[in-house]
């Protein structure tokens, strides 16, 4: 480890030596004086550098953290919002892909098919709900089923070998609530639904355990010069400076913001909307499949997916925009997504609507993954991860480790972390309210707050006593789907609120 | 692993139709009748509604003062227990394990419930901004009124400073009273119809002894705001744009019955209320399986209601004493 003052590596037990910090207000506490896992300092000083600082805490930063974690190093996670996957990762259309339609030969394919792997270990591990439910993809006119055996041969290239061509037959077996005029599918056994919230909390919830420490509310105003040799550069944040050996970029849609700031202009975030609306779980049994459109010259389309939480997703619309904050839906968005829906599901415009939101995805004018090193200062790159970094996360972050090695950061052997387990949000196992062990154990796990998610108190407490605690009433939702459900509050909002900011024994009447 | 029992008849919910109805069966000797209520107070929405005239009675063309929303709640459930129902809160019904079979959690563990007869009595809610598909920001700051009573009369929290309600119903009006005693400034009214639905005494002491505005023919159009709503973007019907400043929206009113249970349990629902349909006796096509109060067509004022829950304990009690159920039941 170049320069961390703490002898040898190697023998690293990662997650023994206490937990990092989450911080969120204050000026920016120093650097803990020593690898957290191992043994006292030699030299300790309150300046010690961290050994590497990570710019963004979605689900590609906290990804990059966790892994980093493994190693002996000293570790900070930078980000500009008040909570984790605050941008992009949040909004997104919640799928595990198989990588079959990526490009061939692409650094991106590469990544999504060894993340796909890794993540569903992963999920399976410490609880992130994710459904197998495959997906199809759906040609509604002659031109769109005449591509789907070029999609599959693409799959082939991709090392994906799985998927079947469906006649308008089968495919109606398969999903009879399909609207009119389908003419046949490709299948796509493999293609998952995860829970894009849970994925980066239990990232950075076992780097946080494991040492890292994540200061949230902290915008990067300038990344300073290199220093010469092996010293460390200065950050300066909106909450003070901070100094790091090694940089890296995960600032998603700002990325090619901080790139500037190292000097280089290579490429450009152009933030791509898109507008999602959420049914009610009544439309749950309304699909079983991820129905996907046929890539057409006129862009990917508009999808209908179940969610691991027994709700149906139908978007994204795809904007390209200029304004990096404009995630609001529009009238336009909307009644387009609808009519899309109309022809894929007709049934699915019958039943309410739970939310609809708009994510921004991180698109530069190149078609792959902006991932580079930069090794004479000490930094790398990580731009241009588009709907796709869900599922590559894990392979990002093993992929930035390597480049963070190439550019001279010693990284030690490895350790194991040691596991955590999420709050299981999907409905594919027991929830809490359906456990009488739990409830007989602790009867908070038994009374409801949240009606239409049913959600207990129980678990409304574990969230705002986690690692990484929520500070808003959003934050709460994807931790738990608190205020999540058909009523948006009517019901539960107010009392939700109350056990947010500590005072849910107010109600006296 | 679940512990079962059995009670004569189950009723899901305590509202003014739910308590309405267990007052009335076990006043007339049914056996055990058992409300469940999934809040920790019985009551049903009048709990947190703190305007009066709840329960007014009409003489002669006049009607009386009535009482206040959380008083009558008490009244409601004072009279079913005194009848000898029995009304279990923090209790909710989670799903149907039979055709009269309900199961239920609670801090006291599951259960499943079995009866001779389930009376539905799930009532309504507003719907919220995002079924309503408002475009926009997601900031915070968006109430329905059913939200806003509770952060205000139960928990006392803040609000906010200026507030654009949307709606002119009855309800609205309620909102307007609960922003004003929150403190909060209200901006406008907002209705995309041509009048207000309230009495005209209603609406003119809100326009001239509060000063609210009531914009007519005014769609709202999109919620501005990056963290917490800014402005209300509106259309009037002429075509013209405007955006009204403000830090708080209410949505009140276009009440939806909240009809989950009677869709898990297989209920056919009324196409044009999206409730479960009931013929005059309040039979839905389940047989043995009851719907009653604004489940079955949002929305009316607790009085009404409670006296469709009285009416309602008749019909259940003739069909437990002769077990008849019609082939179809036709919708009213």
């Amino acid at each position: 480890m170049s320069g961390a003052g703490t002898p040898g590596t190697g023998a690293g037990a990662p997650g023994t030596g206490g937990p990092g910090r989450v911080t969120r207000t204050g000026a920016l506490p120093p650097a803990p004086t020593a690898p957290r896992s191992g043994p006292t300092p030699t030299s300790a000083s309150a300046h010690e550098p961290y050994d590497v600082t990570v710019i963004g805490a979605g689900v590609v930063g906290t990804a990059i953290a966790r892994e980093l974690a493994r190693h002996r190093l000293r570790i900070a996670v930078v980000e500009a919002a008040d909570d984790v996957g605050e941008g992009t990762s949040k909004a997104n259309t919640a799928i595990l892909h198989t990588g079959f339609d990526a490009v061939p030969g692409s650094l991106e394919a590469r990544l999504v098919r060894e993340g796909q792997r890794r993540l569903a270990a992963y999920a399976a591990e410490c609880g992130i709900p994710v459904e197998r439910v495959g997906a199809l993809l759906v040609a509604w006119d002659e031109e769109q089923l005449a591509a789907l055996p070029a999609l599959r041969s693409k799959a082939g290239r991709n090392g994906y070998d799985r998927t079947v061509l469906l006649d308008a037959a089968e495919l109606r077996a398969r999903e009879p609530h399909l609207g009119p005029g389908a003419l046949g599918a490709l299948e796509v056994p493999d293609e998952s639904i995860i829970c894009p919230w849970t994925t980066p909390l239990a990232y950075a919830t076992q780097a946080v355990r494991s040492g890292v420490d994540l200061h949230l509310n902290c915008r990067l105003t300038d990344a300073g010069p290199a220093a010469p040799g092996a010293g460390p550069r200065t950050l300066t944040t909106s909450r003070g400076e901070l100094r790091t050996r090694y940089l890296v970029n995960a600032a998603g849609l700002h990325a090619d913001t901080v790139d500037r700031m190292l000097g280089h202009d290579t490429f450009t975030v152009t933030p791509r909307r898109g507008q999602l609306i959420v049914f009610d779980k009544l439309a749950r049994g309304l699909v079983d499949h991820i129905l996907l459109p046929v890539p057409t010259a006129l862009g990917k389309g508009v999808l209908v997916a179940p969610t691991v939480y027994g709700n149906v997703l139908l978007g994204p619309t795809a904007e390209d925009l200029d304004d990096k904050r404009a995630t609001g839906t529009t009238a336009d968005g909307l009644a387009c997504l609808r009519a899309r829906g109309a022809r894929i599901l007709p049934a699915l415009l019958d039943e309410d609507v739970t939310a609809a939101y708009a994510g921004l995805r991180a698109a530069t004018e190149d078609d792959d993954y902006r991932i580079a090193p930069w090794p004479d200062q000490r930094y790398v790159t990580v731009g241009g991860i588009r709907s796709t970094g869900l599922t590559a996360s894990m392979a990002i972050a093993a992929h930035v480790t390597g480049l963070l090695a190439d550019c001279g950061l010693d990284l030690g052997e490895p350790g194991d972390l040691a596991p955590v387990t999420m709050p299981h949000l999907g409905e594919r196992f027991p929830r809490p309210y359906q456990r009488a062990d739990l409830i007989a154990a602790d009867p908070a796990y038994g009374t409801l707050v949240c009606h239409c998610e049913r959600v207990t108190r129980g678990e409304i407490r574990d969230a705002l006593t986690s690692t990484v605690p929520p500070v808003s009433v959003d934050g709460l939702r994807r931790r738990t789907r608190a205020r999540g459900g058909r009523c948006q509050g009517f019901s539960c909002g107010a009392a939700v609120r109350a056990l947010l900011e500590g005072h849910d024994r107010l109600e006296t009447r | 692993m679940r512990p079962e029992r059995t009670v004569d008849v189950l009723i899901v919910g305590a509202g003014p139709a739910g308590l309405a109805a267990a007052a009335g069966l076990a006043a007339a000797g049914v056996g055990r009748v058992e409300v469940l209520e999934r809040e920790e107070r019985a009551g049903g929405v009048p709990r947190h509604c703190h305007h009066g005239g709840f329960g007014a009675r009409t003489f002669a063309g006049l009607t009386g003062p009535g009482t206040s929303g959380p008083r009558y709640a008490r009244a409601r459930v004072d009279a079913a227990l005194r009848a000898g129902a029995s009304v279990r809160t923090g209790v909710t019904a989670t799903g149907w394990a039979g055709p009269l079979t309900l199961d239920t959690t609670s801090p006291r563990g599951l259960e499943r419930l079995t009866a001779r007869a389930v009376v539905l009595a799930t009532g309504a809610r507003e719907r919220p901004r995002a079924a309503r598909l408002v475009p926009g920001s997601r900031a915070a700051g968006v109430y329905t009124t059913g939200e806003l009573q509770q952060a205000v009369h139960l928990y006392g929290q803040h609000i906010g400073t200026r507030a654009v309600v949307v709606g002119a119903e009855p309800v609205a009006y309620a909102a307007l009273d609960t922003l004003r005693r929150a403190g909060v400034e209200v901006a406008a009214q907002v209705t995309a119809e041509s009048r207000h639905r309230a009495t005209p005494w209603r609406a003119a002491e809100s326009r001239l002894r509060y000063g609210v505005p009531l914009l007519t023919g005014a769609a709202v159009t999109e919620l501005v705001g990056r963290g917490r709503v800014s402005a209300v973007g509106v259309r009037h019907r002429t075509g013209l744009l405007a955006q009204l400043s403000c830090d708080t929206v209410v949505f009140t009113g276009d009440f939806v019955p909240d009809h989950e249970l009677a869709r898990r349990g297989g209920v056919s629902l009324a196409p044009g209320t999206r409730g479960p349909a009931i013929d005059a006796d309040f039979r839905t096509d389940i047989p043995g399986v009851f719907a009653v109060g604004n489940v079955a067509h949002a929305v009316e004022p607790a009085g009404a209601v409670a006296a469709e829950g009285w009416r309602a304990a008749v019909s259940v009690r003739r069909y437990l004493l002769s077990g008849r159920w019609p082939s179809v039941v036709r919708g009213v």
